[in-house]
């Protein structure tokens, strides 16, 4: 019974390189000459062998420069902020971090070395970001394709912007920002969460969550199902979707046999787009509603009454004790909004 | 109804794994098999003891108003891992710990049977069974290395997501983990490919109008001018299912040796970074 299962090209096909299909007319050229583009056999083991050529043009050039201004003003302040020594720039690079400006300038704009540097650093790849964006439209628009592209990467745009620019704008400081680097910018993670409540108890970070779940199982799904069926042409999935074959059919009939219902060959990449998208979409919100509209994700389950209840363990809490509260340690104090002693209450608008 | 019209065809006899012929039958569009029967005992007996769970975690706590309050949680973890709890505090989880089992793995191997009647690769039961890995690691085999069923993940909407944090706060800051670190960039990278790939193909399949439906030329040609390299319309369901089943893969890793094989805080753990000879 062992069958090939096509994890990896087993003969590689050497054809002339293509150069692509014929760009409209006043386009800047490909950018391929001189031995480019090239052949790999390593890489050809898994994908496609040809690498290249290029498309650069005016949007693809802006863009390259915005975004790596943006990553060298990033390394500078990251060599700033270990006194230019560049054995500790490499000794502690996952701690370091361009930072935001700390939160007493609010929305002015700060020194260059307490903040202005992130916000320059911020604009450049807002910039880099937006240039790519019209450079993936515009590709789609001169090659007669659909711009799916372009608005799969709006959504993933709006959770960035959303990070980095309008909550702190709503907030009404730039150090609401997230810190560029490694580890800070997941200490910053951290915070938001503590901080308001839990972010887990975010909806909008559940339904987040959910769909980046869903895109894992439906990429194994998608991708065990045509290489499984790659024995009758199922990578071919345009052919497949415009005149179905006998791979398009059993992959149908092995999930309808499965779960008792199929997608088809083109309804499945709707799935995949979207759950992709709004992976993006509810992260986006869950970023924006927190501290603008809601201060603490765990009262808001709590009101909303979707919080779990659980027994008391016995253990007393000295602290709350000596506070005044009855010291029953629960795994989560549980304070319903119409039980809550009026001091917790105060000042919690949710 | 439930067949589709090029189905007929497709409907033959054989590829089972046990049981011959006895099972080998549709019950509308689904494939029943030996595993099949399997799979709906275990199901049918799951759903029950949720049902039933659910019900003793209302009237133990007074009345859960949804679905949401629900918790279905694992015996105290003085019961270790072989003393048998009550039925209401931990037996009932554990019976549906093991229909789970039961269940995910007759749907793996009800997947297998599928497969060989059709022909096609074993591809979907092998990615299927990382996801039962990813699953066994919360509730069988960290409580079995902690030594007590206590430590599994409870049950249940909220309460699930509780157990998270706590076992991420147990070592500090979950997110030094750097398995965490590793399924979290490969869920990014699911995400992202997969919005790449079902974009692509809806771009081509749904043109600019009144231009003609594209193909495997434009395809390589939107990447290539965009990114300079085209994986392949092949290619790119490899990398798909990698990317799917490393997510799959380091989620088990990143459960499994939290607070078994590193017992400190996760942000200590980078502590061997510094420790290089050339910087110490």
């Amino acid at each position: 019974m062992p069958q090939y299962y096509n994890i990896f090209t087993r003969l590689q096909v050497r054809a002339p390189v293509y150069p692509g299909v014929p760009l409209p007319k006043g386009r800047l050229p490909r950018i391929g000459k001189g031995g480019y583009p090239w052949f790999t056999y390593w890489i050809g083991k898994v994908g496609d062998t040809q690498i290249g050529p290029l498309y650069l043009g005016f949007w693809g050039l802006t863009s390259l420069m915005a975004g790596f201004l943006a990553f060298s003003l990033v390394g500078l302040g990251m060599l700033a902020s270990v006194s230019w020594n560049p054995v500790h720039f490499l000794k502690f690079f996952p701690w370091l971090a361009l930072e935001p400006p700390p939160a007493h300038y609010g929305l002015h704009i700060p020194p260059l070395w307490d903040g202005g540097m992130y916000l320059i650093a911020g604009f450049f790849f807002t910039m880099a970001i937006l240039f790519w964006w019209v450079r993936v439209y515009v590709r789609a628009r001169d090659l007669g394709t659909g711009t799916h592209l372009a608005w799969g990467m709006a959504a993933a745009m709006w959770f960035f912007f959303n990070l980095g620019f309008t909550r702190p704008l709503l907030m009404g400081s730039w150090s609401e920002a997230v810190p560029m680097g490694w580890f800070p910018h997941l200490d910053w993670l951290t915070g938001l969460s503590v901080a308001y409540g839990d972010f887990y108890y975010n909806p909008f970070h559940m339904l987040g969550i959910g769909f980046m779940y869903g895109c894992a199982l439906l990429w194994a799904m998608h991708g065990g199902t045509i290489l499984a069926v790659s024995r009758f042409g199922g990578d071919r999935e345009v052919e497949q979707i415009t005149d179905r074959g006998t791979a398009a059919e059993r992959a149908a009939l092995f999930w309808r046999w499965t779960m008792g219902w199929n997608t088809t060959m083109e309804g499945i990449h709707r799935w995949g787009f979207w759950f992709a998208a709004c992976m993006m979409i509810c992260g986006g919100w869950a970023i924006l509603l927190t501290g603008t509209y809601v201060d603490n994700w765990h009262r808001w389950a709590e009101k909303h009454h979707i919080a779990p209840v659980y027994p008391e363990t016995g253990v007393r809490d000295p602290l709350a004790e000596w506070s005044g509260d009855d010291g029953n340690w629960r795994v989560y104090p549980y304070l319903p909004a119409d039980e809550a002693p009026a001091a917790a209450s105060e000042g919690d608008s949710q | 109804m439930a067949m589709l019209n090029f189905e007929k065809k497709y409907r033959v006899r054989g590829g089972t794994l046990v049981g011959g012929n006895a099972f080998d039958f549709w019950v509308g569009p689904f494939y029943v098999g030996f595993f099949g029967i399997t799979a709906i005992l275990f199901i049918f007996t799951g759903v029950f003891l949720i049902v039933t769970g659910a019900l003793y975690s209302w009237s133990s706590m007074g009345w859960v108003e949804n679905i949401f309050q629900v918790n279905i949680a694992p015996p105290h973890i003085s019961y270790g891992l072989l003393q048998i709890p009550p039925f209401r505090e931990g037996l009932v989880w554990q019976l549906i710990t093991i229909c789970a089992i039961g269940a995910f793995s007759s749907w793996a191997l009800r997947e297998v049977e599928i497969s060989r009647k059709l022909g096609i690769g074993y591809h979907v039961p092998i990615a299927f069974s990382f996801a039962i890995a990813a699953y066994l690691m919360p509730v069988f085999f960290r409580p079995i290395l902690l030594g007590s069923w206590g430590h599994g993940m409870t049950y249940g909407i909220l309460s699930h997501i509780d157990w998270t944090n706590n076992v991420g706060f147990q070592q500090l800051n979950y997110h030094y983990h750097p398995g965490h670190m590793l399924a979290i960039s490969f869920f990014f990278a699911s995400a992202f490919a997969l919005s790449l790939h079902g974009g692509i193909i809806l771009s081509m399949t749904n043109p600019r109008k009144g231009e003609v439906v594209k193909g495997a030329e434009h395809e390589n040609t939107v990447f290539r001018d965009i990114l300079g390299y085209s994986i392949g319309a092949l290619g790119i369901h490899r990398l798909g299912l990698f990317l799917g089943l490393g997510a799959g893969f380091w989620c088990a890793v990143l459960d499994v040796t939290t607070g078994t094989f590193w017992t400190r805080p996760w942000p200590e753990w980078w502590i061997w970074w510094l420790k290089f000879p050339w910087w110490a």
